[in-house]
């Protein structure tokens, strides 16, 4: 049966094979005299290990289907908004990217009043820029227009 | 001991001065409005703060970064009682007879309960900081690379074996942040490695992504699309004294609590959470009357609370004395010592002494402000709890992203912060603990390098770790360790790690 601890050990299992697959790159040294791939491989090795015995020893955890995923929607959405905020805050500027990550969130993820999501958004978009960035002197990136 | 109080008077000199004062209260203030955040614990807290230090001296910051730490302790309890949502993880059990006691109208009695057993905690665990931590420095002068790299795989043995849970699902959470530590610059033979043409993984993974992703960023994934909203009991000021029966009955358990709490604390492991653990069941061992937990026990706030809050003190004698931080929380409060300059470890103590025993004073400081603090201003702090979710989770997304940014200006670091939170997430969903990895990710380099450079003195025999007595004892606990926690794989019966996740799960549904 699959069970939770199952998929979890078999995905330490497939990673643990990916990192031993990518340190061929580096010099492994010998087990008197280290190299740089020395390290990963030991480590991925005994990850690979531990993933193998989750896998075995998994049988009694719960069966992976009862797992609910129902706030999944909306974790995705925080996550999309999230990689947004990553491509654009040093393309269009904290205080735009913030502004409209917080407008999607508050208004369409959410559904608040739209005069609701635009006030929160800009008081904490321009608020948090004047707080860090002006009075703690943390650096933010501007945008294109210089704001 | 008069060398002792002399610093100390060193350190008040420095901690009363009025910056620091200052700093100390900021830190408070702020680091209790991020303990009543739920989703923001003390962790992600300090992470995501970490960067409004960076204009001041480093004595200033970590006075400041202190603050915030044991605030956040203090302010998980409020959300605890009038909530019943624990503003952190180590939280959970003041939830259960301090909403019960808010429910009974004893709601401010429970607080006052909370803040002062927290606050005879706080200050009588320092006291225990200030003695042990200095002679424990003087100890690891005699550390060399291989009592360094036996002492850190022990750390990370204990983490595993003191998580609730299973250790083979902590002690693989342990080589998974290793491993996710080994990005980065070698730094014995200058090997670029699993940087894929980034140059920003030169220095390697930040530990502020990777706890912010982790802890902050996960939490609200778990958390932002559930549909209940919870009733918030407003305490009246004039209901905040406990009576005498309910300050009887506190006594012994704050007692028992500040003590169990400290040596749990110096302990690598999550040392707050596993505190309040044991002295709820504790409590409800030793009271005349066990059928009153559950319902409103004043024992089961008071224990829990101050063993806590002493542990927070006790996690900083490794960390200070040894440069070895005990878990994810004092691992960051590395880092961030480390971005102002200063290198906790045996030379700390006597290279700057004003900065440690500042420190040192700064928590006894601390610990009265937060006494004031918190009791008369805890309706300005519930009203925080006013605004609705759905409004601030978006807020405290945004403060993740600034935080995480502005440690290094990197989008780079944000990436890894939503990978991190989307790796911790699934790991919430099936069972994972994620502690381990944040301090894999810190203590990765140290075992390198401390590995390496003991084969190196050795001219590469393994035998130098058996041949050094700190170094082989060190090692000897980790097999016992190991040992002992691979007895439920063969017997099948539930040890008490089992047994203390079994309970938490208990309590939490």
């Amino acid at each position: 049966m699959l069970t939770t601890d199952r998929v979890a050990g078999g995905g330490l299992t497939l990673f643990a094979l990916v990192v031993l697959w990518e340190s061929r790159k580096y010099p492994l040294g010998s087990l008197h005299n280290p190299g740089p791939g020395y390290m990963p491989v030991l480590l991925a090795s005994l990850l690979l290990l531990f993933g193998l015995l989750v896998l075995a020893t998994g049988g009694r955890s719960e069966p992976f289907s009862t797992l609910r995923w129902d706030e999944g929607r909306h974790a995705a959405a925080i996550l999309g908004t999230c990689a947004f905020a990553a491509v654009a805050l040093e393309r269009l500027g904290y205080r735009l990217t913030v502004l409209l990550a917080l407008a999607v969130l508050i208004g369409i993820v959410e559904r608040r009043r739209p005069l609701v999501a635009v006030a929160v958004s800009a008081g904490v978009a321009f608020g948090s820029f004047y707080l860090f960035n002006t009075l703690l002197r943390v650096l933010l990136p501007l945008g294109p227009f210089g704001w | 001991m008069v060398e002792t109080f002399q610093n100390l008077y060193l350190g008040f000199t420095v901690a009363l001065s009025p910056p620091i004062l200052f700093y100390a209260f900021v830190g408070c203030v702020v680091g209790t409005l991020v303990g009543v955040l739920p989703g923001v614990g003390p962790l992600a807290g300090i992470s995501l703060l970490l960067p409004a230090t960076f204009g001041l001296d480093a004595t200033r910051a970590i006075v400041m970064l202190a603050g915030i730490y044991y605030g956040a302790m203090y302010g998980g309890s409020t959300t605890s009682i009038l909530m019943r949502i624990p503003g952190e993880a180590a939280s959970v059990m003041t939830c259960i007879d301090g909403y019960a006691m808010a429910r009974k109208g004893r709601a401010g009695a429970a607080l006052a309960i909370a803040a002062v057993g927290s606050y005879i905690a706080g200050t009588v665990s320092v006291v225990g900081l200030m003695f042990l931590a200095p002679p424990l420095a003087a100890f690891a002068l005699k550390f060399g690379p291989p009592e360094y790299f036996a002492l850190l795989l022990l750390g990370l043995l204990v983490l595993a074996y003191m998580s609730g849970g299973s250790m083979l699902k902590s002690l693989a959470m342990s080589a998974l942040g290793l491993l996710l530590g080994m990005i980065g610059i070698d730094q014995m033979t200058g090997y670029f490695r699993f940087a894929y043409g980034l140059g920003e993984l030169g220095d390697g993974i930040g530990v502020v992504p990777v706890a912010v992703g982790l802890f902050g960023l996960a939490e609200i994934l778990a958390t932002a699309g559930q549909a209940t909203h919870p009733i918030v009991v407003k305490p009246r000021l004039r209901e905040l004294l406990p009576s005498r029966q309910e300050w009887r009955e506190s006594a012994m358990p704050i007692g028992r609590g500040t003590v169990l709490g400290f040596l749990i604390g110096i302990v690598p492991g999550s040392a707050h959470i596993i505190s309040s653990f044991v002295s709820y069941a504790i409590e409800r061992r030793l009271s005349r009357h066990p059928e009153e937990f559950g319902h409103g026990a004043v024992a089961g706030v008071a224990g829990p609370e101050s063993a806590n809050n002493s542990a927070t003190s006790g996690a900083f004698v490794p960390m200070l004395a040894l440069g070895v931080p005990s878990g994810p929380i004092p691992a960051v409060m590395l880092a961030a010592m480390m971005v102002h300059g200063v290198s906790p470890g045996p030379m700390l103590i006597t290279q700057q002494p004003q900065l440690f025993w500042g420190f040192i004073a700064s928590m006894y400081v601390g610990n009265v402000v937060l006494l004031i603090l918190n009791l008369p201003l805890v309706g300005l702090f519930v009203n925080l709890l006013r605004i609705p979710y759905p409004v601030l989770y978006p807020i405290i997304i945004v403060f993740c992203v600034l935080g995480v940014y502005a440690v290094n200006g990197s989008v780079v670091d944000v990436w890894i912060m939503v990978a991190m939170g989307l790796l911790g997430y699934v790991l919430r969903k099936v069972g994972f603990e994620t502690a381990p990895i944040v301090l894999g990710v810190v203590l990765a380099p140290l075992i390198e390098m401390s590995l390496r450079q003991s084969l190196a003195m050795s001219d590469g025999q393994y035998s130098i770790f058996a041949s050094r007595p700190i170094a082989a004892t060190l090692l000897g606990v980790g097999l016992v360790l190991l040992i002992l926690s691979l007895r439920p794989l063969v017997s099948r019966t539930a040890d008490w790690r089992a047994r203390l996740a079994l309970a938490a799960k208990g309590e939490e549904s």
